[in-house]
């Protein structure tokens, strides 16, 4: 049987021009919607600005940012845009502080974000032949009920196996012939060493032919090692459970960067500090605003993720944008004689080098009379017993640090454990110890 | 001869806690130095069991090698070193770091070359 290459032809191949004059008549629609809920009803008063106002889609500059916190005061209904007698499920999502997040959908929606995923799976391959077994948590955790959905509207037989239960997994994966598999990239090589204990070998043992992999940030790396464990190629899925949760963007065949849906959400990318937007290609803030969704629109909702537009039309036919590989939080962004320095270029740097081990500690300090200094502790995991080889590493590390970050750090190699964190502890990475005045 | 090398940071207390780890294990150290760098110190043991007290170290999280290093014996006698190192010196062979001590009347000159 031969199927088209895409799940929804006219619309991931539509030319630009084309798509955005829908993304205007969408946006026009979403923020005439968006004000029924109480939280855009009262943003909207406070900024004197009405649904008639956005004219084209540059207007979308006038728009108010929505942020997770925006989420958490108008806990639970205050950013819903419909009676909820119209809505038929929600997800909620707990924070560490404060109130959860509440996310609402009526049978549209539903029926959309289905869509949306399918397209996802339907580009990486996947056909009503394969059997889709989906290892990721179900409840409220979107990753479950979302490729669960949208794996049904391709038609795939769907084996809901939620996590955990390793064993079982992969005796499902071998009874059930599964050819795809989503989990988070952690799970999917703890799968591979349960099955290295086992004596099976995933390539001769199973049918497996396509891995899914995302809620979870990754490296490039990261994604090899799973690929070459596995056989089989692993597509990195990029979700925000705000905005739904998985169908946001997914990569394509080409492997290079997520195409995010535009007929789905208007994209931008800015500074996180002056909120303008960010130069064409540079890294920035995704912002993204729904332009599909009737329960709970949300405009220029901002993610925290970092990352950027590639540039240039992608091979694969689908003329929807792409976004580079996350590289971190905004939150965690330094900024170091008015230089924009994330803690992710450093690491990217420093996992070049095998004589060093993962752990580093980035510090920045007031040095009078130079002013603020960042110096960059990292261990090293293999010596020969030749100070030269200390010297001439702690050098070439200056040398890639400084051409990626303009700014040139002290480079400080140190033994093993003494800046190891605990296992359960998320990794301090950075310290500021600078004086503010 | 192995020798035991131990990258250490440059803080008191870090080579106490070497110290004590190869007394745990009941190792005997014939002879040590430190060597300060800007930042580090590399200390260098001799003892009398390097592979035991190489398990140990690394165990204990530790980064340290195992180094073959080269010796040369001398009899107790003024001026025997520099008779040894003087064909090494016509060879122009660049020595990384030496260092020498006493063991059972013996001269020992320890080396590394570059
Ligand atoms: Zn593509």
């Amino acid at each position: 049987m031969s199927y088209s290459n895409y799940f929804n032809p006219e619309l991931e191949t539509m030319p630009r021009e084309q798509l955005r004059e829908l993304q205007l008549e969408r946006l026009q629609k979403t923020v005439r919607q968006c004000v029924k809920a109480p939280f855009y009803e009262q943003k909207f008063k406070e900024m004197g600005i009405s649904p008639e106002d956005i004219k084209s889609l540059d207007d979308l500059q006038k728009l108010p940012f929505t942020t997770k916190d925006d989420l958490r005061e108008f806990y639970p209904w205050g950013l819903t845009a419909v009676p909820l007698k119209e809505c038929v499920r929600l997800h909620s999502s707990s924070g560490t502080t404060g109130n959860p997040t509440v996310v609402t959908h009526t049978q549209k929606d539903l029926d959309e974000w289905a869509n949306a995923v399918a397209r996802c799976l339907w580009m990486v391959g996947c056909r009503p032949e394969d059997v889709f077994q989906n290892s990721a948590g179900y409840g409220m955790f979107t990753a479950g009920l979302g490729f669960q959905y949208g794996a049904e509207r391709v038609g795939m037989l769907t084996v809901p196996a939620a996590a955990g239960n390793t064993l079982r997994q992969i005796k499902f994966i071998k009874d059930f012939g599964t050819t795809v598999v989503h989990a988070i990239p952690s799970y999917a090589s703890r799968i591979y060493e349960v099955m290295r204990e086992q004596g099976i070998d995933p390539r001769k043992d199973t049918r497996l032919r396509v891995l899914c992999i995302g809620a979870e940030p990754h490296s490039e790396e990261q994604r090899q090692r799973i690929e070459e464990n596995f056989g089989v190629k692993a597509y990195n899925s990029y979700g925000i459970s705000e905005m739904m949760g998985p169908g946001v963007a997914f990569e394509c065949p080409e492997q290079n960067g997520n195409h995010i849906w535009e007929d789905y959400f208007i994209v931008e990318i800015i500074d996180p500090v002056t909120l303008q937007p960010s130069k064409p290609g540079e890294f920035g803030e995704l912002v993204i605003t729904t332009i599909n969704r009737e329960a709970m629109p949300l405009l220029r909702y901002r993610t925290r993720d970092l990352t950027r537009l590639l540039p240039g039309e992608c091979p694969c036919g689908r003329t929807h944008a792409r976004i580079d590989r996350l590289r971190g939080r905004s939150d965690d962004m330094i900024i170091l004689k008015g230089v924009n320095i994330f803690p992710i270029q450093i690491e990217k740097i420093l996992m070049n080098f095998k004589e060093l081990s993962t752990d580093y500690l980035i510090t920045l300090e007031t040095i009078e009379p130079q002013g603020d200094f960042m110096t960059v502790e990292v261990e090293v995991k293999e010596f020969n017993d030749d100070y030269q080889q200390i010297q001439g590493l702690t050098r070439e590390i200056t040398r890639q640090l400084k051409d990626e970050i303009l700014i040139t750090p002290k480079v400080k190699l140190v033994p093993k454990g003494t800046l190891a964190v605990s296992d359960e502890k998320k990794a301090v990475r950075v310290k500021d110890l600078r004086k503010l005045f | 001869m192995k020798q035991l090398s131990i990258f250490l940071e440059d803080k008191s207390g870090t080579i106490f806690r070497v110290l004590n780890l190869l007394k745990g294990g009941g190792i005997q150290i014939i002879a040590s130095t430190v060597a300060d760098t800007m930042d580090n110190a590399i200390y260098r043991i001799i003892c009398d069991n390097p592979d035991k007290a190489y398990l140990i170290l690394s165990d204990a999280g530790m980064t340290v090698n195992l180094t073959e290093v080269n010796v040369i014996e001398l009899d107790d006698e003024p001026g025997r070193a520099a008779e040894a190192l003087a064909p090494l010196t016509e060879k122009g062979v660049n020595i990384a770091y030496l260092y020498s001590f006493l063991l059972n009347g013996k001269g020992v000159l320890v080396y590394k070359v570059r």
